[in-house]
């Protein structure tokens, strides 16, 4: 009966040592998330800060008046602000009738990028063939070996394109894009072709089995059952393809296509158009209408990702492109 | 007889299926048949070819030089040796300094907390903001706003705010090995290239971080694993194979800009067609030789779960 009394006591105290330690535990805790809080929220300050300081720094710039670049004292905000550099930039840059091209333009390649990636995504996904193996180990040399590597061989093929002696002379056009696009080599699509590789392998086949008993044909099926189905993969490869085809260079410079249809080409010689046009002499108000001409080039991709935005990262998060 | 005939040339369900892989793969085969492979064997070509171009007729010119083209870029060209060497090391160096500091990130971002929206957005800017036409007046603001206004303040009023040199000296004096040093101390200047270059690497590590099996975690508690533990032994490995991707990610776009590439370009558009192929086949061929002994390292240690 002592011993039973004993360990009684003894189960108390342990409870009761357990329960100290508990309290002390979390207000252990406590203290230890407060402090990764802070040290997370200071991290992301930090880093948003370097990210988002030149941003801020060349939006203030375009508001700055002649008195302003020149006085010492004014940092960010001008004293007294203008938008006289915007007007110039719109009128220079041909500002709305070249964006709606280059809309036209980068809208219209992504529409065939996603068309034929996902479709070579799915053929590699879905059906068994010879050399397949080889074939996707094609696709990832794709993605190793960049496009840059090959410039020099792509802007003679489309210097001379054609067959045999009837070739066309396809520079300053956009069609070298559109035709690289349309079979498969356009701008990053093996890195495309390789995500909805990776989303279609991972739906349920038994969508396609009832799709095929109930008599559609294999065309039928991926148009009408699994299109439809790759919403977040679709997503993903569309916001990647049209900011990558809106800021690239690469297809722009390799082909020469015409300023009159890249913004971002036209933005290269807007400081000496305005400095000749205007008589602007100095450089650090050649820079202002820079800034200004920076501004209007990035606005209408940032309005398009802010809208893709909480879409796109759901489709990153869903489509598991890296699996 | 007839029937049995036409059943010989009627393809079997496998026959079909295969056609009908072929059929969605074709417009690809075609393009990587015709470009891609193409122009591979092209730029081989043009490596050994001294290539003229008229430039009233447009006519084009190829005489077969032999090896010339690459001796004179290891011999004679001034600068190709070493804008090669030092933009392979900037890629080596880069390359766990980007993944490190996108995978910390990515952790940071999957947690739950107020504004993630917001901070997921600014930390994806980078990505829109890599157009190489905007790129010159980001590096001029980024110049004029590195300092901040304190900064600028203490200019004015003359005389240093703060010395870095003596704190990196401190840390000499605990005795850390220079090299490494000076590589921390590298890794902080490049911060801001480091954080332009993680934008995708980071999406990809939080895609890669909500595929992870939530029932991993549960186990890991109930066994009694500290955070520490739990990071090191199930998002660790869970997240290698997604390292291995992103490291080909990485590289790959470290390699088309960077210098040797650059030269490559100036070489082109300066009519040296044959030099500029040499450059990128060299360059190209180093980076994979790289490339593949990386993803051969971390292959070894790689996981998969399924």
């Amino acid at each position: 009966m002592a011993s039973a009394k004993k360990q009684r006591i003894s189960w108390q105290s342990m409870n009761a040592s357990s329960r100290s330690l508990d309290q002390k535990s979390r207000a252990v805790n406590g203290v230890k998330n407060t402090l990764l809080g802070l040290f997370r929220f200071v991290i992301i300050v930090g880093i948003s800060y370097v990210i988002l300081a030149p941003v801020i720094g060349i939006i203030a710039h375009s508001f700055f008046s002649r008195q302003d670049s020149i006085n010492p004292m004014v940092f960010t905000v001008p004293i007294n602000p203008t938008l006289e550099r915007y007007t110039m930039a719109v009128k220079y840059l041909d500002y709305l009738p070249i964006l709606g091209r280059t809309l036209l333009y980068v809208f219209g390649v992504t529409l065939i990028q996603l068309l034929i990636c996902s479709m070579v995504g799915y053929g590699f996904a879905r059906y068994q063939f010879p050399l397949k193996k080889l074939l996707f180990g094609c696709v990832v040399v794709m993605i190793v070996v960049p496009l840059n590597t090959i410039q020099f061989p792509l802007y003679m093929t489309f210097r001379y394109f054609g067959i045999g002696s009837n070739t066309v002379n396809l520079l300053k056009t956009p069609w070298p894009t559109v035709i690289l696009s349309v079979f498969g080599c356009g701008l990053r699509s093996g890195l495309y072709i390789y995500i909805f590789n990776q989303f279609f392998r991972g739906l349920p086949k038994e969508i396609e089995e009832a799709a095929l008993v109930d008599g559609a044909g294999s065309w039928y099926t991926y148009f009408h059952i699994m299109l439809p189905n790759a919403a977040p993969a679709l997503i993903t490869v569309a916001v990647f393809s049209i900011v990558w085809q809106y800021n690239d260079s690469f297809f722009a410079n390799t082909f020469n296509i015409s300023d009159s249809i890249i913004l971002t080409r036209k933005l290269d010689s807007l400081i000496n158009v305005i400095a000749n046009a205007e008589k602007i002499l100095t450089i650090s108000e050649q820079q202002l209408y820079f800034d200004a001409g920076v501004v209007l080039v990035l606005l209408p991709v940032v309005i398009i990702y802010l809208v893709l935005q909480r879409r796109f990262i759901e489709g990153v998060e869903r489509s598991g492109i890296v699996g | 007889m007839s029937a049995a005939k036409k059943r010989k040339f009627r393809l079997n369900y496998e026959q079909r299926n295969a056609m009908r892989g072929y059929a969605f793969i074709l417009p690809w085969l075609i393009g990587f048949l015709v470009f891609y492979a193409g122009c591979l064997f092209q730029l081989v070509r043009f490596s050994v070819m001294d290539i003229k171009i008229d430039a009233t007729t447009g006519t084009r010119l190829d005489t077969f030089v032999g090896f010339d083209n690459f001796i004179t870029a290891f011999t004679a060209h001034a600068s190709f040796k070493q804008v090669l060497t030092s933009s392979l090391i900037d890629m080596v160096i880069d390359l766990p300094l980007i993944i490190f500091f996108s995978l910390f990130v990515a952790l940071l971002l999957n947690r739950k907390f107020r504004g993630r929206a917001l901070v997921r957005a600014i930390f994806f800017l980078p990505i829109i903001l890599s157009a190489d036409a905007v790129g010159s007046a980001i590096t001029r603001a980024t110049e004029l706003m590195n300092n901040g206004v304190s900064a600028q303040a203490a200019e004015m009023a003359g005389g240093g705010a703060v010395s870095v040199s003596y704190y990196i000296s401190l840390f000499g004096d605990l005795a850390i090995p220079p090299t490494i040093l000076e590589y921390l101390v590298g890794a902080v200047n490049r911060i801001a290239s480091i954080i332009k270059g993680s934008g995708v690497q980071i999406i990809l590590f939080i895609a890669a971080l909500q595929s992870i099996p939530g029932s991993l975690y549960e186990v890991a508690k109930i066994e009694g694993a500290t955070g520490y533990e739990t990071l090191w032994k199930v998002t660790v490995p869970m997240v290698m194979p997604h390292i291995i991707t992103n490291t080909i990610y990485t590289l790959v776009d470290r390699f088309t800009t960077s210098e040797v590439m650059r030269l490559a370009n100036e070489t082109y558009q300066k009519y040296n067609y044959g030099l500029s192929s040499v450059f990128s086949l060299v360059a190209t061929t180093a980076t994979i030789l790289i490339l593949g002994v990386i993803v051969y390292l971390l292959n070894k240690r790689a996981f998969y779960y399924n």
